[in-house]
């Protein structure tokens, strides 16, 4: 059995799956009932200035008769009154001494706020921060939230302000809603910041009522632009934790991974690609806490079928495989095979290659049956038809090299090699 | 033992003869059965369709929330596709061909999600094909089942104004008269008929008959062209000794009173046997037994491999209770009194491939013997060659004989569906009224666009 535990900045929880700052960890029933169905920690749902909170607040897209692929939300942070936070907070710590307690932050742009805070957070016995630098909504307008992230300079002053006054550990959360996350991430990483975690929610609108012609989150016939998340936005995260990974510099701090991660093998990728650990928020929205049975379960299993004995056998071991466009191997090239066995006549690897891409397959015709071939000669291997086949392994890309050594673009221009092949 | 009607109390009866295919029950049940089906490319179901409705294209329809679309996308090809979503053997054509069975997966469940969306077209009374400009054209066409029906929406929709004659006081033809009711109830059948006809330019005279009440000649003199979509008529006989004993009915007299005069009219026996082992005879077999009969017994002069119903269809009778004998084919029937007492059959076992490629029973000379008080004759129908012969239309042994373009001998004379082909499918039936309508489309010098 392999051993999951996991220790962020000397912060230790028993496995690496930690639950956002969000709904889900603004109190104490909750956060209790997290632990108890195992999670190592938690970022508890920021603290900082007050603010009320509208009705209503969440809207999700649905695909393919599958609820919530994405999720928004207009909801702000925290809208309990501190005091009640703080002595939930050290409630916690003292019943689950062995999980994470992370605490969200966002306060006022002041020094003197921040420093406050961090103060009477610190004498809950809460073993971290979370810099909310991301919110998309509502606190942006007031200056905080995103407004910060977006901003490296004025990401550099709070940092350099809550370092000041922090006497445990500090994460910054990123904001996804910028050209790139590397500049406010370096930043921070310059004025102190002990971690990184990302991508908080990105600016979206997740649909129209067909019927009120209003979009959703639907509030007294209006609606704002929410943060979009859940496994939609996977990718998207997946390319920024790269982007940090990859840095010179912030691949310094240890990183936090989250967006979309929805069970064992989202995070097994985030942290292939340099998360140390991962948090989870609308996967736990749609289904409760209990997924994190089957993430702590399946992440063993999977570490020990591939001789993975702790975390950080396989951390970041992925980063250096995403390069640059310019250096892939223009030599590699591989074909479409269909297994004729598996083959269930479905045509969609057909119509997709014939309308959208190469004009790949040979379609010969059957009652009611039709057979499926790959014409070798004419498949650039993108990849199309095995991705829209709905049998598992029915289509495989077979490697036929163009020639055995690796040529880059660069080199390919250099040599006056041919272009256009296809 | 006894004939007797009335067997069952009310609630029994609407218990027995409730709908076998329950409908889906709200669209989230819909849409997830519709969400399943993978849109495959040419596919299987659309070409195993004998009217190839776009299977793929109408359940992604009921997925997007386009219903009215979706039923379009039926009716387009076939506008009896209400009626044939609950009596097509789809487990042999569209269902049987998805390509989930080949994942030894359930496929999905085409006929009810048809179903879903022509039931909504009707219910809202949806008309979903505007009829062109009158073209001044007319059209007779006889009978004013599936295939006549099908010919006459084709062919309103391109303007003709059409007059079909109907030996019964309802539509629909065999929909309506000759099949089980827990598959289509009779006002069903009328609804059905009144959504097609609703396009207008239709007119159907009930209770006149071919032969009877109007000449083909005058057909002829009276329009521009003629279809001829009379079905089949009479029940074989079997042809031995003892038939005319009471007790021993036609399959298709039973279930036509059963339609028609409601359930608890119809006298069933407490032993019955059913002859044949086709969908007339399972659908008969049940009934009985769903009227009443303590014992059903089916007999059949083959073996289960070369059984005319679908698995399904055997399915339903053997759930109900009927009893199955293989290889025995009916010798004689024994009476006393004038009723019939009991059915002699012999013992048969395959012998060589016979033109239907089916092995051929062979008489074993042993006999058995069935205590029975009701006799059921399911052994197919026969068309109607009198008529057809009256009228010197081509034939063959009375089943009328059509060219390529559905023409007959005589000109300006078409014909189609169970007349021609002796008797399938509804489904096949709507396919021979649409090549019908085309034919007399280019007969008439009209172009048919779709």
């Amino acid at each position: 059995m392999a051993d999951i535990s996991s220790n962020f900045l000397g912060i230790k929880s028993p496995n690496p799956f930690w639950l956002a700052s969000a709904p889900p960890t603004d109190k104490k029933y909750n956060v209790l009932r997290a632990f108890e169905a195992g999670w190592g920690g938690v970022v508890w749902k920021t603290l900082g200035s007050q603010v009320k909170n509208v009705s209503s607040r969440y809207s999700a897209v649905d695909y393919g008769g599958q609820r919530v692929m994405g999720f928004n939300n207009i909801e702000l942070i925290s809208d309990r009154p501190l005091e009640i936070n703080l002595k939930e907070i050290e409630e916690c710590v003292k019943l689950f001494p062995d999980r994470a307690m992370i605490v969200s932050l966002m306060a006022d742009n002041d020094k003197k706020s921040w420093s406050e805070l961090i103060k009477k957070v610190e004498d809950t016995g809460a073993h971290g921060f979370e810099l909310n630098f991301g919110c998309p909504h509502g606190m942006t307008e007031r200056g905080m939230g995103a407004a910060v992230g977006q901003d490296p300079e004025i990401a550099c002053m709070v940092v350099e302000w809550v370092m000041e006054a922090a006497t445990i550990p500090v994460i910054t959360k990123l904001t996804p809603n910028v050209h790139s996350v590397v500049p406010t991430g370096r930043s921070v990483v310059k004025a102190g910041t002990n971690a990184l975690s990302l991508i908080n929610t990105i600016q979206s609108v997740t649909g129209v009522d067909l019927d009120t012609l209003v979009p959703n989150p639907y509030v007294a016939g209006k609606s704002v632009f929410g943060g979009y998340c859940g496994p939609a936005v996977k990718p998207i995260a997946l390319k920024m934790l790269t982007t940090i990974a990859q840095d010179e510099l912030t691949s310094k701090v240890p990183i936090s991974g989250i967006g979309g991660v929805s069970n064992w093998k989202d995070a097994v990728e985030f942290m292939l690609l340099g998360a140390s650990n991962v948090q989870v928020c609308t996967a736990a929205m749609k289904y409760g806490f209990r997924i994190v049975e089957d993430m702590i379960e399946g992440l063993n299993n999977w570490m020990d079928e591939k001789g993975f004995k702790i975390l950080d056998d396989f951390i970041g071991k992925s980063v250096d495989t995403i390069t640059h466009w310019e250096d892939l191997d223009i030599n590699y090239h591989h074909i479409a095979k269909i297994n004729q066995d598996k083959c269930i006549h479905c045509g969609l690897c057909y119509i997709a290659c014939e309308d959208t891409s190469h004009q790949s397959i040979n379609l010969a015709y059957g009652k009611p049956y039709n057979t499926y071939t790959v014409k070798e000669e004419e498949c650039v291997g993108c990849n199309l038809c095995m991705l829209v086949c709905p049998v598992d392994k029915c289509i495989t890309m077979e490697e036929h090299r163009v020639a055995p050594e690796y040529v880059n673009w660069v080199e390919w221009q250099k040599r006056g090699l041919p272009l256009n092949d296809h | 033992m006894a004939i007797t009607n009335n067997k069952l109390t009310k609630e029994q009866y609407e218990q027995n003869f409730a709908d076998i295919h329950p409908p889906f029950e709200n669209k989230t049940a819909a849409q997830v059965e519709a969400n399943r089906c993978l849109y495959c490319y040419d596919a299987p179901c659309t070409k195993s369709c004998p009217t190839g409705i776009n299977v793929p294209k109408f359940i992604k329809q009921i997925a997007s929330d386009n219903v009215k679309g979706s039923a379009h996308t039926i009716f387009v090809s076939n506008i009896m596709g209400a009626g044939c979503s609950k009596v097509c053997p789809v487990e042999k054509l569209c269902e049987g061909a998805c390509v989930y069975n080949l994942l030894e997966e359930e496929p999905i469940h085409i006929a009810k999600l048809q179903r879903y969306s022509t039931e909504k077209a009707m219910d809202n009374n949806w008309q979903l094909f505007e009829r062109k400009p009158s073209t001044g054209k007319k059209v007779a066409i006889v009978g004013a089942g599936p295939a006549g029906l099908s010919c006459a929406h084709v062919l309103s929709r391109e303007g003709i104004d059409i007059t079909i004659y109907e030996k019964e006081s309802k539509g629909g033809g065999l929909m309506t008269y000759g099949i089980a009711a827990y598959k289509v109830t009779p006002q069903f059948c009328e609804d059905e008929v009144n959504y097609i006809t609703a396009i207008g330019g239709i007119e159907i005279k009930y209770n006149r008959e071919l032969g009877k009440d109007i000449t083909l000649s005058q057909l002829k003199k009276e329009f521009d062209a003629v279809y001829l979509g009379i079905g089949v008529g009479v029940a074989r006989q079997l042809d031995i000794p003892g038939e005319k004993l009471e007790g021993v009915v036609d399959a298709i007299q039973f279930i036509y009173d059963l339609r028609s005069k409601g359930y608890p009219a119809i006298p069933v026996g407490d032993k019955v046997a059913v002859i044949g082992m086709g969908m007339t005879a399972i659908d008969a077999a049940t009934q009985a037994k769903r009227l009443g009969a303590k014992e059903v017994t089916m007999v059949y002069r083959r073996t289960e491999a070369e059984k005319p119903c679908t698995q399904a269809e055997l399915d339903i009778a053997m759930l109900d209770g009927c009893e199955i004998i293989w290889l025995a084919a009916p010798k004689k029937l024994k009476g006393s009194q004038g009723k019939v007492k009991q059915l002699v059959c012999s013992k048969m076992k395959l012998g060589e491939p016979d033109a239907s490629g089916r092995r051929s029973p062979v008489d074993t000379g042993e006999t058995f013997t069935l205590d029975v008080d009701m006799v059921i004759k399911a052994a197919g129908q026969v068309p109607f060659e009198k008529l057809v012969k009256k009228y010197k239309l081509d034939n063959k042994n009375g089943k009328l004989v059509i060219d390529k373009n559905c023409a007959t001998n005589i000109k300006g004379v078409f014909a189609g569906g169970d007349a021609v082909n002796g008797g399938k499918e509804v489904v096949d039936a709507v396919q021979a009224g649409k090549d019908g309508a085309a034919s007399i489309l280019s007969y008439l010098g009209i172009k048919n666009k779709e």
